[in-house]
Formats: C-alpha cells, sequence, structure tokens
C-alpha cells in the first residue's frame, strides 16, 4: 500500500534516508574519523574537512548501487519485480480458471475473464442469488460466516450444456475482509464417464435391430438359401446395407461423444460463413447431382465472420446440406442464404427445400437423438438420427440455435443463428 | 443524514437483501427438485424420488418464511416505490417456486408406477428435452432476478412457445402408445401428467419473468404473447382402425 498524505510521504522519505544511513554506518564512521585525524594533524583547512564530511554523509544517502544479495534481503521494499505492487486483478487475469473475488456481503468485486465468459458474473452482482445450487448455497454461507478455512464442492450446471466444476472458497489475505471462488473445470473426467455410459445404452439400442437382421440373413444363407445364387447375392447385398448402417452409426455416435467432451468454449477464431459454405456445398456436390437436386447460393461472396470452430461448423451446414438434399429431393432445388441481424446481433444461415416438409407435432423434437420422423424413409436415406442431435450440440456450443420451419407439402427450412460476436 | 435514520436505513436494506437472497435459495432448490424428478424417472431411481418427495418441506418452510418477513417489512416500514415492488414481488416469486416444487414432487411421486412396465426410450427423451427446456427458461429467469438485465427477457417468449410445442408433441405421442396397446395405458396416463407438470413449470418461470419486469421497470411486461400453441385441446387423434 503506498501513503499518499504528504506526512505520510516525509515519514516514508525519513524512514528510507535512516535505513542508508544506518546500512553504511561503518564506511561512514570510518570516513569520518579520518576527516577527524585530518583536521587533528591540522594539515588541511577546517573548512575542507566540513565539506569532506558533509560529502561523505550525502554519498551514504544516495541509494547504493543494488546488488543481488541486498534485493533479496530486504525484498519487501524492492520496486522492481514487487509482488505486492501487482493488482489482484492482474493476478485474477492470469488464472485460466473462472475466478470471482468477493466481499464480506457476498457481492462480487472482481470476476475475471474466464468466469465473466462461463457464467456472466459482473462486479455488483450478489453471488448467491447467481450460484443457486443448495451446495453452493452452503459453500458461499459458511466461507462468509467463519472468515476462515477453505471450502470445496463440486457444482453442476445442467443447462443449457452440462458442466461440472470443483468450486473453492477462500478468505483472502489475514482477514481482508476478501474472498475468492475458483471453478476448476472436471467436465473431463464427468464426460467421459457419462459418454461411456450414453455409450453403451445408445449403442446397445440401436445396432441390436442391424445385427439381428445380418444375424437372420447368416442363418437363412446358411440354411434354406444355401444353393440359390439369386437369394444369396439379394441378402449379402442387404448385409452389406447394414453393416454401412451400422458404421455410419459409430461413427456418428463417437463423433457426437468426441464433442461433448470437448472443451466448453470452441475457438474464437473468426470463422467466414460464406466461404465455409461454398466449401460445404462443394464436397457435397456428388450427392446432390445423385439425387438430382440443385442448390441456389442466395448470398453475396464472404464479408460474415463469426467466432467459432471452422470444423465443427462446417459439420453443421454438411449435415443441414445433407438433410435439405436428401428429405427435399422432389423439389428439385435447396436454397441457401446467409444474412445478418445486426439487431439481435446474429448471423443465420438457412437451408431450405421443396420436398415433403415435415408435420408440425414432430417439429420440436427432431434434435432428440434417434428421433426419427418416419423410420423407413429415414434408414432409407441411410440417417442415423444423430445429425441433427450433432447440429444442435455444436450451435449450443457456440451460443447459438436451431430454428425449424415447415409447412407439409411445401418444404422445410432450417436455420442456424450465430451470434456474431463482439467486436 | 443523522447516524440513527442511517442505521435504520442499513438495517432495512439487510432485511432486503435476505429476503431476495431466501429466493434465490428456494430457486437453486426448486431447479434441482425438478431436476433429480426427472432423472429419477428417466433412470428409474427410486431412491433419488423419494429425496426429491422429502425435500418439498425445504420449499414449503422458504415461502412461510418470505412471507413473514415480507408482511413484516411492509408494517414495519412501509415502503414505497421500488421497495414495495420488491417486496410484493419476492412474495409472488416464492409462492411460484413453491409450485414449481410441488410439481417435481409431483413427478417424483409417478415414478414408481411408471417403472412398473419397461417404456420405450424415446419417451423419455422427450420427456428430457422438454424438463430441458423448463429447466433453462427457470435459470435464465433467476439469473435475470440476480441481474436485474430485463432486456434478457424477451427470449423467454420464443421458447414458452417451443416447450407448448415439445409438449403438444409429446401428447400425441403418448396417446399413439395408448392407442397401440392397452396395457402401456397405467404408464402413459402417469408421463403425460409428468409431461403436463413441466410444462406448468414453463409457465410459473414465464409468471417469474412477468413479476421480475415489473419489480425493474415498474411496468407490466408487454402482453404481445402470441397465442400459445396450446392446440392440445383439440388434438385428438383418430383410434387407427385395426392395426
Amino acid at each position: 500500500m503506498t501513503e499518499t498524505t504528504p506526512e505520510g510521504r516525509a515519514r516514508r522519505w525519513r524512514a528510507i534516508l535512516a535505513g542508508r544511513l544506518r546500512r553504511s554506518r561503518w564506511v561512514l564512521l570510518a570516513a569520518l574519523a579520518a576527516c577527524l585525524v585530518l583536521a587533528v594533524a591540522g594539515g588541511v583547512a577546517p573548512w575542507v574537512t566540513a565539506v569532506a564530511a558533509a560529502v561523505v554523509m550525502v554519498s551514504a544517502a544516495l541509494p547504493a548501487p543494488r546488488l543481488p544479495a541486498s534485493s533479496a534481503a530486504d525484498g519487501a521494499g524492492a520496486e522492481d519485480g514487487d509482488l505486492a505492487a501487482l493488482s489482484a486483478g492482474q493476478l485474477a487475469a492470469a488464472v485460466p480458471d473462472p475466478l470471482v473475488i468477493f466481499d464480506r456481503r457476498g457481492i462480487v468485486l472482481h470476476a475475471n475473464a474466464a468466469a465473466s465468459a462461463t457464467f456472466a458474473v459482473r462486479p455488483g452482482l450478489v453471488l448467491a442469488m447467481k450460484f443457486r445450487a443448495p451446495e453452493m448455497q452452503a459453500l458461499i454461507a459458511e466461507v462468509l460466516d467463519e472468515g476462515t478455512g477453505t471450502g470445496v464442492v463440486d457444482y453442476v450446471e445442467r443447462v443449457p450444456l452440462e458442466r461440472f466444476f470443483r468450486v473453492t472458497a477462500t478468505p483472502l489475505g489475514d482477514g481482508a475482509g476478501l474472498f475468492a471462488l475458483l471453478f476448476k473445470d472436471q467436465g473431463e473426467a464427468r464426460r467421459i464417464d457419462r459418454m461411456r455410459a450414453d455409450f453403451i445404452a445408445n449403442a446397445s439400442h440401436e445396432l441390436r435391430t442391424p445385427l439381428a437382421s445380418i444375424a437372420g440373413f447368416i442363418e437363412t444363407l446358411r440354411g434354406p438359401a444355401r444353393d440359390d445364387p439369386a437369394a444369396r447375392e439379394q441378402f449379402l447385398s442387404i448385409m452389406h446395407d447394414q453393416t454401412g448402417r451400422m458404421a455410419r452409426l459409430i461413427d456418428d455416435l463417437l463423433s457426437l461423444s468426441r464433442l461433448e467432451m470437448k472443451p466448453l468454449n470452441p475457438g474464437g477464431m473468426p470463422v467466414d460463413l460464406a466461404e465455409t459454405v461454398d466449401a460445404v456445398i462443394g464436397s457435397l456436390s456428388p450427392l446432390a447431382a445423385d439425387v438430382g437436386v440443385e442448390v441456389v447460393r442466395r448470398y453475396p461472396g464472404g464479408g460474415v465472420d463469426v467466432p467459432g470452430s471452422r470444423d465443427e461448423l462446417f459439420q453443421v451446414f454438411e449435415n443441414l446440406l445433407e438433410n435439405a438434399c436428401k428429405y427435399g429431393r422432389g423439389g428439385g432445388k435447396v436454397e441457401v442464404t446467409i444474412a445478418v441481424d445486426r439487431a439481435l446481433g446474429e448471423a443465420m444461415v438457412s437451408f431450405r427445400d421443396f420436398g415433403p416438409g415435415i408435420a408440425e407435432e414432430h417439429i420440436p423434437r427432431v434434435t432428440e437423438r434417434f428421433y426419427r420422423v418416419d423410420v423407413e424413409t429415414s434408414r432409407g436415406q441411410k440417417g442415423t438420427g444423430l445429425g441433427l442431435a450433432i447440429v444442435k450440440h455444436i450451435l449450443t456450443r457456440h451460443g447459438g440455435r436451431l430454428t425449424i420451419r415447415s409447412t407439409p407439402g411445401e418444404g422445410a427450412e432450417f436455420t442456424a443463428h450465430l451470434p456474431l460476436g463482439s467486436r | 443524514m443523522s447516524t440513527q435514520t442511517q442505521h435504520i436505513v442499513r438495517a432495512y436494506d439487510e432485511e432486503l437483501k435476505y429476503i431476495t437472497g431466501r429466493i434465490a435459495g428456494m430457486g437453486g432448490q426448486a431447479e434441482r427438485m425438478v431436476d433429480n424428478a426427472v432423472a429419477a424417472l428417466v433412470r428409474s431411481d427410486l431412491r433419488l424420488a423419494q429425496s426429491v418427495i422429502q425435500e418439498d418441506v425445504l420449499l414449503d418452510a422458504g415461502q412461510r418464511e418470505i412471507d413473514e418477513r415480507a408482511i413484516v417489512l411492509i408494517a414495519r416500514r412501509q415502503p414505497m416505490a421500488d421497495d414495495l415492488r420488491e417486496i410484493i414481488g419476492a412474495i409472488r416469486i416464492a409462492a411460484d417456486l413453491e409450485r414449481v416444487g410441488d410439481l417435481g414432487k409431483s413427478i417424483a411421486k409417478r415414478v414408481a408406477p411408471v417403472i412398473e412396465g419397461r417404456q420405450p426410450p424415446s419417451l423419455f427423451r422427450g420427456l428430457q428435452a422438454l424438463s430441458e427446456l423448463a429447466l433453462t427458461q427457470l435459470k435464465d429467469v433467476l439469473d435475470v432476478y440476480a441481474s436485474r438485465a430485463v432486456d434478457r427477457l424477451g427470449l423467454m417468449r420464443d421458447r414458452d412457445g417451443e416447450i407448448d410445442a415439445m409438449y403438444t408433441s409429446l401428447f400425441r405421442e403418448l396417446l399413439t402408445y395408448m392407442m397401440e396397446d392397452p396395457r402401456n395405458i397405467t404408464a402413459c396416463t402417469h408421463l403425460l401428467f409428468c409431461a403436463k407438470n413441466i410444462e406448468r413449470i414453463g409457465d410459473h418461470a414465464t409468471n417469474i419473468a412477468e413479476t421480475v419486469y415489473h419489480i425493474v421497470t415498474g411496468a407490466q411486461m408487454p402482453a404481445e404473447r402470441p397465442k400459445t400453441d396450446k392446440t392440445h385441446t383439440l388434438t385428438i387423434a383418430a383410434p387407427a382402425p385395426g392395426v
């Protein structure tokens, strides 16, 4: 702490001078003795002696050239690399995990960048009103009541994305009336556990159907159809399709699980939407040609950037365009639009098909895992029931959302909304 | 201002702060109850359901305490304008949260009859998605109560529409299952009530949003609520003949 009042400053200077004189006391004594000897010997005029003594005193009072050893010895008074001069805010900014500093009333004084990004916590907020989970309430109350000791709890946020933290509450300094909450992301370990459980549940359920079908055909091939080349050929082709489906299913399950494992904030690199959509259209042009769908671009090239991960957004647009081509094949064309709504601060990428559309009762549910509007059509299109779940998950990670509009008989429009980010 | 009045004002602020903090605590408790009730249903976890049922008394006690303190505060301090709105709002929000807890408890009570017969997993996924929407709604509105950033309440209307649409869809699906096999009727009826309860939790969240808007701005929330898609009173799917 630096003192700013005039008396304080004077006191500080006196202390510094006294310190310097004390440090050079032996040299001073020797020098004064030498002056005295000279004066007594009478070889020099008295005023010269006085001047010499003054020079010795002043030079001792001037800051000595600092040696590393002495600097380490008096540490606290150092000006360079001084720990005490570092503000709490600068320290907090260096912590990569969310860190919140609050006072005795439980009001937030400082939230580092990670904390404001993760929880939207701002100074002035009453901490207990933001972290309402019973165990967090208990932790905050405990550290505020006792003022000492450290508490640790596990905190889970379920919506909009599942997040796990180990939270530590610590008083700062010695009774300074300040406290810190540190959130350590425990997501990875928990997500791996969850992933394993989910994967087993989903995979066992979804892989059973194709497996049963393959097993049935094998039985037939070994028995009744043993000597029927035509049937064998047909069965083998069905089995081939089924194994392909299983492989795709595993791919999609893995891709969804991998997404759920990733850290919560996707990379904040600017992604050029037009360029990404162009690349998607390019990569899907064989499919579009196959099903006889023309992809119409309704956007100017370049210019719209959103922060995020290009790979993930590529997957979003790929899944949406693929669906539009497959399920809207009857319409002959798919329109892709990119628009910007400055008022809402978001960019919108829409994929409009002119196929049969989706009935109203299915619209709210198509992003659920394995939800299929029509099982037979979906299987026929080599769908796994995970494509839109992946889309929704990626968009949620990017702070965006998916909206679906459809009128049966007139086609459907899937729109990805992505925040433009602050600039 | 004399130290005496200053002291009184500080004590009054403390009381007000205590009430709003208590509301937040109740909110956290309600969020947890709904989350656990649906988790118990999805995972067929009777013990978790039991703990949800027992936790309901905490919310009841919370509401009673807030009511009492609010009344005493009004009687003693005779607050005006925003302070009065804050206190009346607290009473209303506490009542909504207590109802949310009751709805969660009612879901937890239905776990036992539902898990007797194993239901298709897609039903539970739908119910889970519905509860995620409702919980997001509740979390957002309580976050706004903490931060007072009422401009964030706009998106909530959309989501209320989503909840209604999702509920309608689940309703249809459950009817289909019942028609397919009468043995499903018991469990599906219970699930139907669970879905209805979750949908009403969304409504309570909307109520709280309106109260928070009133506390902060002093005005009523603009009533541009587009007719919610509650077509469920009309949607009675025709029985599939002899399938």
